[in-house]
C-alpha cells in the first residue's frame, strides 16, 4: 500500500473560429465631438475580458489613448451583428472587425486633420491622440481639436465600419475535405500526480504548460484562461459527471452537493509559459485561447496516472473506484 | 520570435468591468426588476420517454395569483432547431412538448404568476397524462437495428448528406494497416458533464408601448438568439430588442436559445414584464450538457515510431435533440486524427440520439474529446513500442507545409515548439536531435504528402 | 401567509422590512431591498455566492430565513466598499484579475472578509480553507488566493 508518483504529458492543437467558418462579426466606431471613440458591438463578455481586450485593440488601431476608447457592447438596437462568443472566436473575429472599422475612422480623422493642418494626409502621424507632420514634429495638433473641427467647422463624420468573415468552407461528404479553422493555437501540458493504491485517490500535484497563442493582447488575462482551464480540465478528468453510471440515469446530480467541482482547497501548483508566433489572419496575430486551456490537462493527468500505477483508466471521470477496479484487474492478470 | 512590440496591445491593463464586479455594481440579468413583473416556472416531463395523452392545466390556471399558462398551442412556430441559421435540418425539437416527451425534464407548459413561489406551487397542479415508453439510453443500442427509432426520420443518428455519420478519408488506411509493425488499439470515453456557471440561465422580457419586446438575456450570442426567437415567435427580428453582453459564466451552456422564446410569449400573452430564472437543479438536470462520447482508435505504427495509419470510430451522445451536436460532431471529425502527420486516416463520427437531456456546446466540444483520446493514444503507443513520450509526439507532430487529413495544408503550427518549451519549463533535458526540431522543418518527420 | 416585519441593522443602518415568513434573507436583500451585490447561484447552500456577514460570521443568505435576521447585524458587499472607496479586498481582487465573470466575487470577498476580521494573518492554506464553500468556475482560484494574500501582506506592513 503506497502512494505512487507519476508524470504525464499531452500536446494539443486548437482551432480558432467556428468549424468551417461562415461566422461573421461587425463593429462600428464613431468619434465624439471632443475626441472620444465609441466602439459599438453586439458581442458578449462571458468573463474572459472581451470588453477590455477590444478597447486595447481599438486604441492601438486608432492611435489614440486607451482611456479615450469606449466599448459599448451587448445591445442589438445600437450595434450590428455578431455571431456570438463561442468557438474561441471572439477576440479573433471582433478584433479583426474593430481594426477594419478603426482604419476607416482613422483615415477620416486624418483627412480632416490634413485639411486643418494644410498637409497631405499620408504625411501625418497619429500616435496616442497626437497628430504631427512626419519629419516636422512642431507642426502638430491632436484628436480633440480635429474632432471639434470635423463636427463644427467642416461638417465631416469620423466613423468606421468593420466586418470580419471567414467565408464558409464546403465539406466533401465522401472524404471530409474542408477548411475547418482560421488558425491553430497549441499547448503542451505536463501533469504530475500522486495515486494512492489503497484508496484509488488521485492528487494532482502540478500542471505545467507551454502555450502558443499567436499574440497576447493582455497577458494577465491569457494567464487567467490558462490557470482556469487547468483547473477545469483537472475537474473534467477526475471529478465531473452528470450521470455517475452513464449511460444509465441513476444517481444523476441535482446540486453542487453531488456534482463535484474543485474548490480553493483542490488547486495544484500551476505554471505556464506563453510563446507568441503571430497568426497570419488574427488581429495583431491573435489566435483563440479561450476554450483550449481545459483540454491538455485531461490526457496529461490520465497519462500521469498510467505512469504512476500502470493502469489505463480512459473512461472519464477517473474516479477512485475506477482506479481501484483497474488495479484489481491488473493484479489478477499478473497472478 | 520576432513579435513586433506594440503600444497598448500586449499590456496587462486592468479589466474594464473589474471594479463593477468586485463592488457588486455590475448588472446581471437576474438584477433586472420591473414594476408589475410576473414570474415563470416550467412544468417538465417526469419521465425520459413517453406519449402525451393529456395536459390538464385547469387547476393551475384557477390557482390564485396565476395569470396564464403557456402551452404548445401558444407557440407560433413550435418546432425548431437552433442551427437552422447555418442550414442544419430538420426542425426536430418542440419549444413545448405536446405529442411526446423525449427526455426527463423536457418543457411541457409554463406557469406565469404574480410571484415565483405561486408559479412554482401552481406548476405542481398541472395534471399530465403520459404513457411511458422504455427510454433508449445506450448509444450502441441506439444505432443497432433492435432499437426503436426515437427520431421522426426513422433512425437514431443525424443524417449527414445521406450518411448516418461524418466521414474522413485520407490515403488508404486498409492497405497501410497491413504494412504496420504494430497495430495499437484504444478505447476512450467521457461521461456527460455540466457547464456549471455560477449564474444560472435567466431572461427578463418587457413589452414596450410600441409593441416591441425588450429582452434582457444572458445568452452568449445576442443576434443568434434574437433571430432564432423571432423565427419561433413568427415576428420580424426588429420587434425584439436584445440587451445583454454581461454573462456570469457561459462555457457554451448559454447558446441554446432556451429561455428567451417562452419568456417572450409569456410577456406578449400577458402584456406584462416576465422573468424566468433557472434553479440550480434545472441547470444540472434539465439544461444541456457536454455530450457523452465513446471513441475507438486503431493505429498502425512503425518500429521507428511513425504512425502510418489511424482509424477512429466515434459515437457522440446528442441526447434527445440536435441543439449544437450535429455541428459539434463535424468539428470532432476534423480533430479526431490529432495534430500529427499521418498519411492514412479513416474516421467515422456519429451523432447519436438518446432519451437524455440534449447535449450541446461546451468549451471546446468536439475537440476536447478528440484531444483527450489522441493524447492518451499517443502515450499508449509510446509505452507499447518502448519509445520516449516526448519523442513519439515530436517525430509525428505536424509541420508547416504538410497536408492534414482534411486536406488543408498546415500553417501556424507550433506543436513542436510548445513541447520543447514544456520540457524546458519542468527542467527536462530533451536530447539534442529533438531539441533541434522545428515546425518549419517540412521534412523533419519524413512527411512528403504536402 | 400574513407578512411580518423584521428589523435589522443592514450595513450600519437600522432597516425594517415587511417579508413573507418563509422568505430567505437572500430574497429579502435582493428582491425587497434591491441590494443586488449578493448573488443567487444555487439556492441550495452549495456555491457561496450569496455569502453575507451576520454579526460578523459568514452566512449563506439563501439558507437563512430572513425572519431570523431580526435584531441581527447584516453586512453585504455594498456595506464594505464602493467603486470610489473600495475595501482593500475589493481593490486587491481588481488588481489581481481575481474577478472574471464576477458572479462569485461578492461571496468570495465576504468570505475573505470574515476570515481576515478574525485572523488577520492567515497563511495560504488557511485562506483556501475559509473559501472552500465558495465556488468559482472561471478563475481556478489562484488569482483569488493571490489577492487575499496581498491584503494580508498589506495589513502586516501597515
Amino acid at each position: 500500500m503506497a502512494k505512487h508518483y507519476g508524470r504525464g504529458i499531452a500536446a494539443v492543437n486548437y482551432p480558432t473560429g467556428m468549424n468551417l467558418g461562415g461566422d461573421p462579426t461587425q463593429a462600428l466606431i464613431f468619434c465624439q465631438p471632443t475626441g472620444g471613440f465609441s466602439v459599438k458591438l453586439a458581442s458578449t463578455d462571458l468573463g474572459q475580458g472581451l470588453k477590455t481586450v477590444i478597447a486595447q485593440i481599438a486604441a492601438e488601431a486608432l492611435g489614440v489613448p486607451f482611456d479615450s476608447v469606449i466599448v459599448d457592447t451587448g445591445d442589438t438596437d445600437s450595434a450590428p451583428h455578431c455571431m456570438g462568443t463561442f468557438a474561441s472566436r471572439a477576440t479573433h473575429r471582433v478584433g479583426n472587425a474593430v481594426i477594419m472599422a478603426a482604419n476607416e475612422a482613422r483615415k477620416a480623422l486624418l483627412d480632416v486633420a490634413a485639411e486643418e493642418m494644410e498637409a497631405a494626409p499620408e504625411d501625418l502621424v497619429l500616435e496616442n491622440g497626437e497628430i504631427y507632420v512626419k519629419g516636422a514634429p512642431e507642426r502638430k495638433t491632436n484628436v480633440f481639436n480635429v474632432a471639434l473641427a470635423a463636427h463644427f467647422k467642416y461638417g465631416k463624420t469620423i466613423s468606421g465600419r468593420g466586418i470580419y468573415l471567414k467565408q464558409k468552407s464546403s465539406l466533401d461528404p465522401e472524404t471530409g475535405a474542408c477548411d475547418p479553422d482560421s488558425t491553430e493555437a497549441h499547448a503542451t501540458t505536463v501533469a504530475e500526480v500522486e495515486v494512492d493504491d489503497e484508496t484509488g485517490e488521485i492528487k494532482v500535484l502540478r500542471l505545467a504548460s507551454a502555450y502558443e497563442v499567436g499574440r497576447q493582447i493582455n497577458p494577465e488575462m491569457v494567464k487567467g484562461q490558462i490557470v482556469s482551464g487547468a483547473v477545469m480540465g483537472m475537474s473534467h478528468a477526475l471529478m465531473e459527471t452528470v450521470f455517475p453510471y452513464y449511460p444509465a440515469l441513476d444517481h444523476h446530480t441535482y446540486s453542487f452537493g453531488e456534482y463535484i467541482i474543485p474548490t480553493a482547497l483542490d488547486i495544484p501548483e500551476i505554471e505556464s509559459v506563453v510563446l507568441e508566433y503571430p497568426s497570419s489572419n488574427g488581429p495583431y496575430g491573435v489566435k483563440g485561447v479561450g476554450e483550449m486551456t481545459a483540454n491538455s490537462p485531461i490526457p496529461a493527468i490520465v497519462n500521469a496516472i498510467y505512469d504512476a500505477v500502470g493502469v489505463w483508466v480512459t473512461d472519464l471521470p477517473v474516479t477512485p473506484e475506477k482506479v481501484l477496479r483497474a488495479l484489481e484487474e491488473k493484479s489478477l492478470e499478473t497472478h | 520570435m520576432g513579435v513586433k512590440q506594440l503600444g497598448i496591445v500586449g499590456q496587462s491593463v486592468k479589466r474594464r468591468d473589474g471594479i463593477g464586479h468586485v463592488t457588486g455594481q455590475t448588472q446581471y440579468v437576474d438584477d433586472v426588476f420591473y414594476t408589475g413583473m410576473l414570474w415563470l416556472k416550467m412544468v417538465r416531463s417526469p419521465i425520459s420517454r413517453g406519449i402525451i395523452h393529456g395536459i390538464d392545466t385547469s387547476k393551475a390556471e384557477a390557482f390564485p395569483g396565476v395569470v396564464t399558462v403557456v402551452t404548445a398551442k401558444d407557440v407560433p412556430n413550435n418546432w425548431y432547431t437552433i442551427l437552422c441559421l447555418i442550414g442544419v435540418e430538420p426542425n426536430d425539437e418542440p419549444v413545448l412538448a405536446h405529442e411526446e416527451v423525449m427526455y426527463f425534464g423536457e418543457p411541457i407548459c409554463a406557469i406565469v404568476a404574480e410571484t415565483e413561489a405561486i408559479a412554482a406551487e401552481a406548476a405542481g397542479l398541472v395534471k399530465l397524462d403520459i404513457e411511458e415508453l422504455p427510454p433508449v439510453l445506450d448509444m450502441e443500442f441506439a444505432i443497432s437495428p433492435d432499437a426503436p427509432a426515437i427520431k421522426k426520420w426513422g433512425n437514431n443518428t443525424f443524417m449527414y448528406d445521406g450518411y448516418n455519420h461524418r466521414k474522413l478519408r485520407f490515403g488508404d488506411f486498409e492497405k497501410a494497416i497491413q504494412q504496420a509493425d504494430h497495430v495499437i488499439e484504444g478505447d476512450y470515453s467521457l461521461s456527460p458533464i455540466e457547464h456549471a456557471p455560477i449564474e444560472t440561465h435567466c431572461c427578463v422580457v418587457k413589452p414596450e408601448p410600441d409593441g416591441r419586446l425588450t429582452v434582457h438575456s444572458n445568452t452568449q450570442a445576442l443576434y443568434f438568439t434574437m433571430d432564432n426567437t423571432a423565427i419561433i415567435l413568427q415576428v420580424p427580428s426588429q420587434r425584439l430588442h436584445m440587451i445583454g453582453g454581461t454573462v456570469g459564466g457561459g462555457f457554451g451552456g448559454k447558446v441554446d436559445v432556451i429561455t428567451e422564446p417562452i419568456t417572450c410569449i409569456a410577456a406578449m400573452k400577458t402584456g406584462r414584464p416576465v422573468k424566468w430564472r433557472w434553479t440550480r437543479e434545472e441547470e444540472m438536470r434539465k439544461s444541456s450538457t457536454r455530450a457523452g462520447v465513446k471513441m475507438h482508435y486503431t493505429d498502425g505504427v512503425m518500429k521507428d515510431g511513425r504512425i502510418i495509419a489511424r482509424k477512429v470510430r466515434s459515437l457522440e451522445d446528442s441526447g434527445a435533440y440536435h441543439r449544437h451536436s450535429p455541428y459539434g460532431v463535424q468539428k470532432h471529425m476534423a480533430n479526431l486524427p490529432g495534430p500529427y502527420t499521418i498519411p492514412n486516416v479513416w474516421v467515422d463520427a456519429y451523432c447519436v440520439y438518446t432519451n437524455r437531456q440534449p447535449s450541446s456546446a461546451m468549451r471546446g466540444f468536439g475537440v476536447t474529446e478528440a484531444t483527450f483520446a489522441v493524447e492518451c493514444q499517443m502515450e499508449r503507443i509510446a509505452r507499447t513500442i518502448g519509445m520516449d513520450s516526448w519523442e513519439i509526439r515530436l517525430i509525428n507532430a505536424y509541420r508547416n507545409g504538410q497536408m492534414r487529413p482534411v486536406r488543408k495544408v498546415v500553417e501556424d503550427a507550433t506543436l513542436i515548439e510548445t513541447i520543447q518549451a514544456a520540457a524546458e519549463l519542468i527542467g527536462y533535458e530533451l536530447p539534442a536531435h529533438l531539441k533541434a526540431m522545428s515546425s518549419d522543418d517540412y521534412a523533419g518527420n519524413g512527411g512528403h504528402h504536402g | 401567509m400574513e407578512s411580518i416585519t423584521v428589523t435589522f441593522k443592514l450595513n450600519g443602518k437600522t432597516t425594517a422590512v415587511a417579508i413573507e415568513p418563509l422568505e430567505s434573507l437572500r430574497t429579502v436583500l435582493r428582491e425587497h431591498l434591491h441590494l443586488h451585490a449578493t448573488k443567487a447561484g444555487c439556492g441550495q447552500g452549495g456555491c457561496g455566492s450569496c455569502t453575507v456577514l451576520v454579526n460578523g460570521e459568514p452566512v449563506l443568505s439563501c439558507l437563512m430565513l430572513a425572519a431570523l435576521a431580526d435584531g441581527q447585524e447584516i453586512t453585504t458587499l455594498e456595506g464594505i466598499g464602493t467603486p470610489q472607496h473600495m475595501h482593500p479586498l475589493q481593490a486587491a481582487f481588481f488588481d489581481r484579475f481575481a474577478a472574471q465573470c464576477g458572479y462569485c466575487s461578492p461571496g468570495m470577498i465576504m468570505a475573505a472578509k470574515a476570515l481576515l476580521d478574525k485572523n488577520p494573518h492567515p497563511n495560504r492554506a488557511e485562506i483556501a480553507e475559509a473559501l472552500a464553500g465558495n465556488l468559482c468556475r472561471c478563475t481556478g482560484y489562484v488569482t483569488i488566493l493571490d489577492a487575499i494574500e496581498d491584503v494580508v501582506t498589506q495589513m502586516q506592513e501597515a
